[in-house]
């Protein structure tokens, strides 16, 4: 095909210059835009160019603006700017005109109208609005044609705000007879989803049936969300898991039409779209993974073929394979895959078996052994990204032994490599690498000198930073300590005496501050030849202000004897009057200490670094200063945060009073929990039944802790046993053990090397023994996994010896034992406890809380049961919670518990008693209660055996919560069989749609070891909504200055006339909101989110829907309690 | 996600710039001149794919190129796209434009640019690839081809021509995958 794309163009000149032959005609060469581009390429520079383009656009613009103007002339002209602006020439005039095409044109001119706007403007753009109207009416239009533009316009860019307005045609024509439509529509929900999730999560239904669509098409167009939405949250899909497979069975099976057929590969990108789908779900998750295994296979076998496309579905399965739970023969027949890619002569196949390769050789070294001739091989090749892949790949397999090849080698290709990105890449990477292995002091400090002088000015910050750090904190021995900057000090001392012109400004930063910092531990060292070398390069001309500040510091902290104060004060005269400030200050600092040596020793003490500096981030010592500056009328200090939202106020409130459209500002988290049905069901799991708590609990948080680490850092946990044995068992076999020199020279004999020419193969052997030393053998474990640790050199000290928790033993809960177990042993136990009242016989001198709460207990024992009673038959005093009604086994927890709970809270509506997690004999459980004024978490801890537990500390922690105890005394121990009751306070910090709170428990049993459980519970935030109560007036003042804002449309509860306070009264009774006003079809409420955060709602009924919109000073709370108004009104 | 669409010739001139995150505009200018410097310095023979270009943000994107004749085809994407499969749909959207042109050359990319884009618009759609299968793309572009014709006439027989667009049907190719077997339990969100 290139030939002939190639002949046509070799006519291309003759073309251009005579349009009298037949050929010119095609091309339209009488167009007004052919003359443009005739125009255009006769030109010979970039000045001429404008010159005509300006020319051009002055004549456009003209003619746009005449009124005489017909549709048909709008429509070539737009093309004439569009090609225009292509060129980056702004035709910012003709964007009014492009959307006016696209509303007034014939469908013909409205396709060019359409495509202008599409690309001239953008999502954020002002004029974007005033194309909603026509997208809407094109929406409607019976011209499919239409239909299609507008849903290709809404896909590329529409107003976030916007999006309601349009979202229930788009959502209607999800049922559209033509797939094509329906194909649009999906895509166009995709992109809202991307920008604005939570206005359509409701339609998550429809995106099912959009998957089990009969059409193939709209099927692939449906995969692009839930790849999106489980890549986010990939417990939430495990249930698709199933039909994916199924899916991708019947496409492998052929079972699609001939049409789909790509080179007699049938639907090649679904497969794509659908492995990848696969490879979220299965990873870490033995059970999905199970499913899928078969279905990979078949695809393995399946995509033999030789083509391209067939390579893009195999390298799809290799990574799955490697991402999900791992089957040993599927493991080995990737493995031969990615074999084939690597050795390929097709050299974007070797890229990718390169990829493959870096991807998998955590959980698989000996894989890259087995390559280890075509990796050497790729070091050389001519490409550079295939160069630097290969050194990515090194990268990941770099250990103690092989450190130095592998950095020589990145360094080789730094020195060649002019891109910025991978120089900066590539640095990071290398003083990583030089940090961790660095076999000895010489090599590290001229290693780090190469970064340095190499990575120049581009390089992250960090790496200078984390250099100087640690080469002033030290190491374990002294002496070592004392060496290594040594050798650092000579090394700069000789690189500054070579001539510092060429070396960057970051590397001339390090070696003053080491030079002044420790020349003096070189003996033979005089500090005048330092101080002359520094002030070399103050003269220099290539050397920055921030630079010679530094230099400026180290010479003062040099500058002794007569000499140092002669070359001090000459320096120092010099530079007072340098019209840079913070040199000046130097100077001035250099000129005073260098005259007054107690001083200097005082303020700038020798091998102080290492010492913490106390800084008093607080500055009290200014205190004085800003009292007498406020009595003297000065305005007191705003944070720059407060100064923002003070601006962001004014601005919202001068410029845009209605507020139309002002940018809401999503919280990428609320977003992330909202989507998701499974996170929202854990909380019920959590309180509902015990053996599904266990399941469904553990699908969103507990499962963090509770779950057998498969994978790790150093590849497959549970296999690395068998890994090691499998090593031990092939040690004869020669290709794998490369440690020992002997057995690798013979390895390499065998390695099937085409031509065997002696020298430079030879090199080539040499290169792979050093280079994969300590792969594959037993020490293949160790270099990825722990003895990494004790290979370090420069191990950092750590810094508070104190934390290590020795013997402390951290059990995770949820897996131990089954909960069920544990919550019929709870019951039993608390049972007993309750009705032979152990309790307080068997604790005479128990702390005053407890036997408090016990009596407390005891007194209300029957009020309580019929409180429960009361509770169980009218779940509407737990409303806000929303939790199912608890099954069996957990009432009577719950009744046992709540006798403990304070006198002060009983009465008020609480949750659910939900355990949360349990160490033998001790059980953590929680509620929450609400309060008018503040929302209460109480903690029971029940210890069901004999002996005591002491050391309890308990330890409560939040993002998005403050949560503060209420008791004054934390409680410290639990007597056997006896509960403590702990309660805390929690308000929000930042508003999400449930919040979490994350616990741990330290405590000693009496057999003597201390030991530590972790638990969290999660509360929806409609727990912390409070009625507020304000007249009508204070509401519109409120509302304006109110500055985050969320849309939606909201069902109504019924279809008549009371609609609207119908639906207001659901809302009220259940999320505690408070109905200002019903005034006809719109009413205003008014909640707070405690303690004092208000957050104001206007509801609206158009066209059968709840119009709702919310305002809060607070970013997130709006988008966050529409959710829940959201749920309140599907429950009801 | 495809990021962005770039053709331009063996001298850097854009012929189809087609953005699908925002950029300013000089930003776009700048990304088709630091591509164009990326693209054209390499060989026939080293790999078709290129990655870490400052511009269009870091690690997690490539571009994804083919040269043909005088014509780069650059699709600038993010980790979520399979790197052969973009190599493909780059050789599906050419096959689709010699198609629709007829033996396709620069020429036709210059002076039918709108075209071009609508050709564009039935495989990629908001970033997305929306359709692969390039006789299902041709026969979309083909019937907004013959809209044009008939819209031609539509001033002589006005009436006739526009009931003749109103009743337009887009060709439907009948196919069908059988997906029955699905058993999709819609999960009813349990409240909380």
């Amino acid at each position: 095909m290139s030939d002939v794309v190639e002949k046509t163009l070799t006519a291309l000149p003759s073309l251009l210059s005579l349009d009298s032959q037949p050929g010119a005609a095609k091309l339209s060469s009488t167009s007004k835009l052919g003359n443009l581009i005739r125009g255009i390429t006769e030109l010979t520079s970039k000045h001429e160019e404008e010159k005509l383009i300006q020319r051009e656009l002055t004549s456009i613009k003209e003619q746009v603006s005449s009124p005489n103007t017909s549709m048909r002339q709008m429509k070539e002209l737009m093309v004439r700017a569009t090609y225009c602006e292509m060129l980056g020439y702004e035709a910012s005039f003709s964007y009014i005109h492009a959307i006016k095409l696209a509303q007034q044109g014939t469908a013909l001119e409205k396709r060019v109208g359409y495509l202008a706007v599409s690309l001239f403007l953008n999502e954020d753009h002002e004029l974007l609005l005033l194309l909603v109207n026509t997208v809407l009416k094109d929406l409607q239009s019976t011209n499919l044609i239409e239909v299609c533009m507008a849903l290709t316009v809404v896909s590329q860019m529409f107003p976030k705000d916007m999006i309601p307005a349009i979202l229930p045609l788009v959502e209607e024509k999800l049922n559209h007879p033509k797939e094509i439509i329906r194909r649009k529509a999906v895509l166009a929900l995709y992109k809202f989803y991307q920008i604005a999730p939570n206005q359509v999560q409701h339609i998550h239904n429809k995106f099912r049936k959009a998957l089990c669509d009969k059409d193939p098409g709209v099927m692939t167009a449906s995969l692009h969300i839930y790849l999106q939405m489980i890549k986010e949250n990939p417990e939430g899909y495990k249930d698709l898991t199933a039909s994916v497979v199924t899916i991708l069975k019947q496409v492998v099976g052929g079972k699609l039409p001939m049409d789909f057929n790509y080179h007699s590969v049938p639907a090649p990108w679904l497969q794509i779209q659908l492995l990848r789908i696969l490879s979220l779900l299965g990873k870490n998750d033995h059970s999905t993974s199970e499913i899928m295994y078969e279905v990979l296979d078949e695809s393995l076998r399946r995509a033999e073929m030789n083509h391209n496309i067939t390579y893009a579905i195999l390298y799809e399965c290799v990574k799955c394979i490697y991402t999900i739970h791992p089957k040993s023969e599927l493991l080995e027949k990737a493995a031969k895959c990615i074999g084939n890619f690597v050795l390929s002569q097709k050299i974007n196949l070797k890229y990718l078996g390169l990829k493959a390769l870096t991807y998998v050789v955590q959980q698989d070294p000996r894989l890259a052994l087995q390559h280890q001739m075509t990796i050497i091989e790729c070091l050389d090749h001519p490409d550079l990204i295939i160069k630097r892949e290969t050194l990515e790949l090194l990268f990941r397999i770099t250990n103690a032994q092989n450190v130095t090849v592998i950095v020589e080698k990145m360094l080789e290709f730094l020195r060649i490599s002019k891109d910025d990105y991978t120089t900066t890449d590539l640095v990071g990477k290398v003083a990583e690498l030089a940090e961790k292995y660095a076999p000895d002091n010489e090599w590290f400090i001229e290693t780090m000198n190469t970064v340095f002088s190499v990575g120049g000015d581009v390089m992250q910050p960090d790496i200078p930073n984390s250099f100087l750090k640690l080469l002033s904190e030290g190491f374990d021995s002294v002496e070592e300590d004392r060496k290594l900057r040594q050798f650092a000090v000579d090394s700069y001392v000789s690189l500054l005496q070579g001539g510092p012109g060429k070396l960057p400004q970051r590397f001339l930063q390090v070696i003053s501050w080491v030079l002044g910092e420790y020349s003096h531990l070189s003996e033979e060292l005089d500090p005048a030849t330092v101080l002359s070398l520094l002030s070399k390069l103050l003269d220099s001309k290539n050397t920055s202000s921030e630079t010679k500040s530094w230099v400026l510091v180290a010479m003062t902290k040099l500058c002794e004897g007569r000499a140092g104060v002669s070359v001090a004060r000459e320096v120092s005269e010099t530079y007072s009057s340098s019209l840079d400030t913070a040199l000046r200050q130097r100077a001035q600092e250099l000129q005073h200490l260098s005259q007054d040596s107690e001083l200097r020793a005082r303020v700038l003490p020798r091998d102080a670094s290492r010492e913490p500096l106390e800084v008093d981030s607080s500055l009290s010592f200014l205190d004085g200063f800003v009292s007498e500056a406020l009595a003297a009328g000065a305005a007191p200090y705003k944070p720059p945060h407060q100064r923002q939202e003070e601006l962001a106020q004014e601005k919202a409130l001068s410029l845009e009073p209605y507020g139309l459209s002002l940018p809401i500002s999503m919280s990428s988290c609320s977003i992330g929990d909202r989507q998701s049905p499974t996170l929202l069901s854990v909380s019920s799991g959590l309180s509902g039944d015990s053996i599904e708590l266990s399941h469904k609990g553990g699908s969103a948080t507990l499962k963090l802790d509770g779950v057998k680490r498969v994978w790790g850092r150093e590849g497959y946990l549970s296999k690395r046993e068998s890994v090691e044995e499998t090593a031990q068992v092939e040690v004869p076999s020669p290709l794998r053990s490369p440690s020992q020199q002997g057995e690798a020279d013979k390895s390499h004999n065998q390695t099937p090397t085409p031509t065997p020419t002696p020298e430079p193969e030879q090199e080539k052997q040499q290169l792979a023994s050093s280079l994969f030393v300590g792969l594959g053998s037993q020490s293949s474990v160790c270099l990825m996994g722990k003895s990494d640790l004790t290979n370090q050199r420069f191990r950092r000290k750590a810094r508070c010896p104190g934390t290590s928790s020795g013997s402390s033993e951290i059990t995770s809960n949820s897996i131990v034992s089954p909960p069920s177990m544990v919550d019929s042993l709870l019951y039993n136990n608390l049972l007993d406890s309750n009705i032979t009242s152990e309790l307080d016989l068997a604790s005479p001198q128990s702390p005053p809380q407890l036997s408090q709460d016990l009596s407390t207990a005891n007194g209300t024992c029957d009020v309580d049961l019929t409180d429960r009673d009361v509770t169980a038959n009218n779940p509407s005093i737990i409303r806000d919670n929303g939790v199912v009604a608890a099954e069996d086994p957990d009432k009577p927890t719950d009744l046992c518990l709540s006798s403990h709970l304070p006198a002060e809270l009983s009465g008020l509506s609480r949750s659910e008693i939900t355990a949360l997690c349990s160490h033998q004999s001790l059980h953590l459980s929680a509620c929450h209660v609400q309060g008018d004024d503040s929302l209460a978490l109480v903690v029971f801890i029940l210890n069901s055996s004999d002996s005591d537990v002491q050391q309890m500390l308990l330890q409560l922690d939040s993002d998005q919560l403050e949560v503060s105890s209420v008791s004054e005394s934390p409680v410290q121990e639990v007597r056997g069989d006896s509960v403590v009751v702990c309660q805390y306070s929690l308000t929000v910090k930042r508003p999400s749609v449930l919040v979490e709170v994350c616990g741990v428990m330290s405590f000693m049993c009496s057999v003597g070891t201390p030991q530590s459980v972790q638990f969290s519970y999660k509360l929806p935030l409609a727990s912390f909504i409070r009625p507020l109560t304000v007249s009508t007036e204070e509401y519109g003042t409120m509302w304006l200055a109110f500055s985050h804002d969320t849309k939606q449309n909201l069902t109504l509860m019924r279809e008549d006339r009371e609609s609207l306070t119908a639906t207001l009264n659901v809302l009220k009774n259940k999320l505690q909101l408070h109905v200002v006003e019903i005034i006809g079809m719109e009413g205003i409420v008014a909640c707070r989110l405690l303690p004092d955060q208000p957050c104001l709602m206007h509801c609206r009924i158009n066209a059968g829907t709840l119009a709702v919109w919310l305002r809060s000073p607070i970013p997130d709370l709006p988008d966050c309690l529409i959710y829940h108004c959201q749920r309140a009104l599907q429950e009801h | 996600m495809i990021k962005a669409i770039l053709i331009f010739n063996n001298h850097g001139k854009p012929r189809l710039i087609r953005f699908y995150q925002y950029f300013a505009e000089d930003m776009q200018q700048q990304i088709i001149r630091e591509t164009f410097h990326l693209v054209s310095k390499r060989d026939d023979n080293v790999c078709n794919f290129l990655e870490g270009g400052s511009l269009i943000g870091g690690s997690d994107y490539k571009l994804i190129y083919r040269h043909y004749a005088t014509l780069y085809f650059v699709f600038c994407v993010d980790s979520s796209e399979s790197e052969l499969g973009i190599l493909d749909l780059i050789q599906v959207f050419v096959e689709t434009l010699d198609k629709c042109f007829e033996n396709v050359c620069e020429l036709d990319l210059i002076f039918h640019m709108d075209k071009v884009h609508y050709i564009l618009q039935e495989v990629v759609m908001g970033g997305m690839v929306l359709e692969t299968n390039m006789n299902e793309i041709v026969a979309q572009v083909e019937l907004q081809t013959r809209m044009e014709k008939s819209e031609g006439g539509l001033s002589a027989a006005p009436a006739r021509a526009v009931s003749a667009v109103k009743n337009m049907n887009l060709p439907e190719i009948p196919r069908n995958i059988n997906i029955g077997d699905i058993n999709i339990k819609v999960p009813s969100l349990s409240p909380f």
